[in-house]
């Protein structure tokens, strides 16, 4: 009982201490876990192994370096998918400090997939003014993007001649950490019934499952364990699949905390109650 | 005649309307006009960074100057936003964009920027497991049952769930699905109503308590 006791009011440096431990270790000693793929991720691979080749796909870095562990394996796991299926991307980035990750996500994968500059793929950089961006594609995307984002101009581009707006985009995918995503909702699919995907942080993703629900995003991908279970699909386990181990013991950790405070918390409730009684 | 309150009142009812009116008939002219004031709407926010950017460097310089307590911090703020700001400047000039692969800002970007915005998230895993242990404690019915449920979707969420029980993920997708979407239904809906309320008073000038 005296362990429980002193337990409860144990220096918060231990726990710091346990949860570094079974963050690191696991990725150092990578076991393995089996990932199991969920619906909502599922039906966004299956949207886009659907659509024609050829499609464009629009790709919206919403994110900054503070979700990179959670979005760029999402990222970089999407556009292996897009090159193998001869599928499009155009990138933008609403998110300034996210311009850098999308650029060297994309630049990476497109490396790996033999995939040329203009032709098979563009990156338009980052805009200001995200809400006037959303409405302003729906007329046309050179209204805000006149360049790329080495200030190139985007008919010099053979992909981008026949893009004008949302008519020309088989899917939005919005990569986001925080609540961007509600404005593409809103304008981009409400308004202009452009098809959408979302990835989002494990702590914003139960915010999104109304729209999964009710259709307006066609799937949804959350957090590490969502990138984890698209990079099985495209069949390259990666980054986010070497930290479901730790996401797992961590978890593990917390949970363990969380039932040893209680016991402790009844055994001192109890002893009160006792001393109360005499 | 419009005078006193009446002035920004009257703007707002007629930026509005014009608002509504472009959302639902997004043609010529009220297309356009949504588009301009989106615009005007962009550049507006961008002078409120000034404002912040004021006020954050105001706050830290006089903290630097009465010595406050961690007053170094205020200086390494401010050495570190003008630093940045000048090498922006410098290697927008040099390069065209200032994420160019061979900036300094770049450098700043990749070395100082990404390791202090990932630490500062991270740093979420300890406080949360610190404050979990401390603050979940099943105190009544209520508090017993965000527990359990907080417990399996922890579980079921990450792979180790499957591996305990393949049922365990399968229940946690139905509870982000039923019970966790009913609630959250719930309190968007009163949110909207309750932001939809609001609008139409300042639209209408009954909520003025924007112009004090």
């Amino acid at each position: 009982m005296n362990f429980f006791l002193k337990l409860s009011k144990i220096d918060r440096r231990f726990i710091y201490l346990f949860i570094a431990l079974v963050v690191v270790l696991p990725l150092i000693l990578k076991p393995k876990f089996p990932v199991v793929v969920s619906k909502p991720v599922q039906d966004v691979y299956d949207y886009i192994e659907k659509l024609p080749e050829g499609s464009n796909v629009l790709i919206s870095i919403d994110y900054d370096a503070a979700s990179m562990p959670e979005q760029q394996p999402f990222l970089e796991a999407l556009l292996r998918q897009l090159f193998k299926n001869k599928l499009k991307p155009i990138l933008i980035v609403q998110w300034q400090l996210g311009a850098p990750l999308g650029t060297m996500g994309l630049e990476k994968i497109a490396k790996e997939m033999g995939a040329e500059y203009g032709k098979d793929y563009i990156n338009l950089g980052y805009r200001p003014g995200y809400v006037a961006q959303m409405v302003g594609i729906g007329k046309e995307i050179r209204d805000f993007f006149k360049v790329d984002y080495k200030n190139i101009p985007l008919d010099s581009f053979p992909m981008m001649k026949n893009v004008h707006n949302y008519n020309d985009i088989a899917l939005l995918v919005g990569l986001e950490a925080g609540a961007t995503y509600l404005a593409w909702i809103e304008y981009a699919g409400g308004r202009f019934k452009q098809k959408i995907a979302l990835a989002l942080n494990a702590v914003s993703a139960p915010d999104a499952y109304y729209f999964y629900q009710s259709g307006q995003i066609v799937g949804l991908v959350g957090g590490m364990k969502g990138a984890a279970e698209y990079e099985v699909l495209v069949d390259k386990p990666d980054l986010a699949v070497a930290g479901m181990a730790s996401q797992s013991y961590s978890h593990l950790v917390i949970i363990l905390f969380i039932i040893l405070g209680n016991i402790a918390y009844f055994i001192e409730k109890g002893m009160k109650n006792k001393e109360g009684g005499k | 005649m419009l005078k006193g309150k009446g002035i920004p009142i009257f703007i707002t009812f007629l930026t509005g309307m014009i608002m509504i009116i472009s959302f639902f008939i997004p043609h010529k002219p009220f297309g356009d006009i949504e588009k301009i004031s989106l615009t005007w709407y962009s550049i507006i926010a961008g002078f409120t960074m000034l404002l912040g950017v004021d006020s954050l460097i105001g706050m830290h310089f006089r903290k630097l100057k009465r010595k406050d307590e961690n007053w170094f911090f205020s200086l390494v703020l401010i050495i570190g936003f003008t630093a940045t700001v000048v090498v922006g400047i410098i290697e927008t000039v040099r390069f065209g964009t200032a994420f160019d692969e061979r900036s300094y800002f770049t450098y700043i970007y990749n070395y100082f920027i990404v390791p202090l915005q990932s630490t500062m998230f991270s740093l979420l895993a300890f406080f949360i497991a610190s404050a979990a242990y401390r603050a979940f404690r099943a105190r009544n019915f209520d508090a017993t049952l965000l527990l359990i449920t907080a417990i399996i979707v922890m579980l079921g969420r990450v792979p180790l769930g499957e591996q305990i029980s393949p049922y365990l993920p399968k229940f946690t997708e139905w509870i982000m699905q039923v019970p966790q979407m009913a609630a959250k239904r719930g309190i968007g809906l009163g949110i909207s109503l309750g932001a939809l309320g609001v609008s139409i008073r300042i639209i209408l000038g009954i909520e003025r308590s924007y112009l004090s």
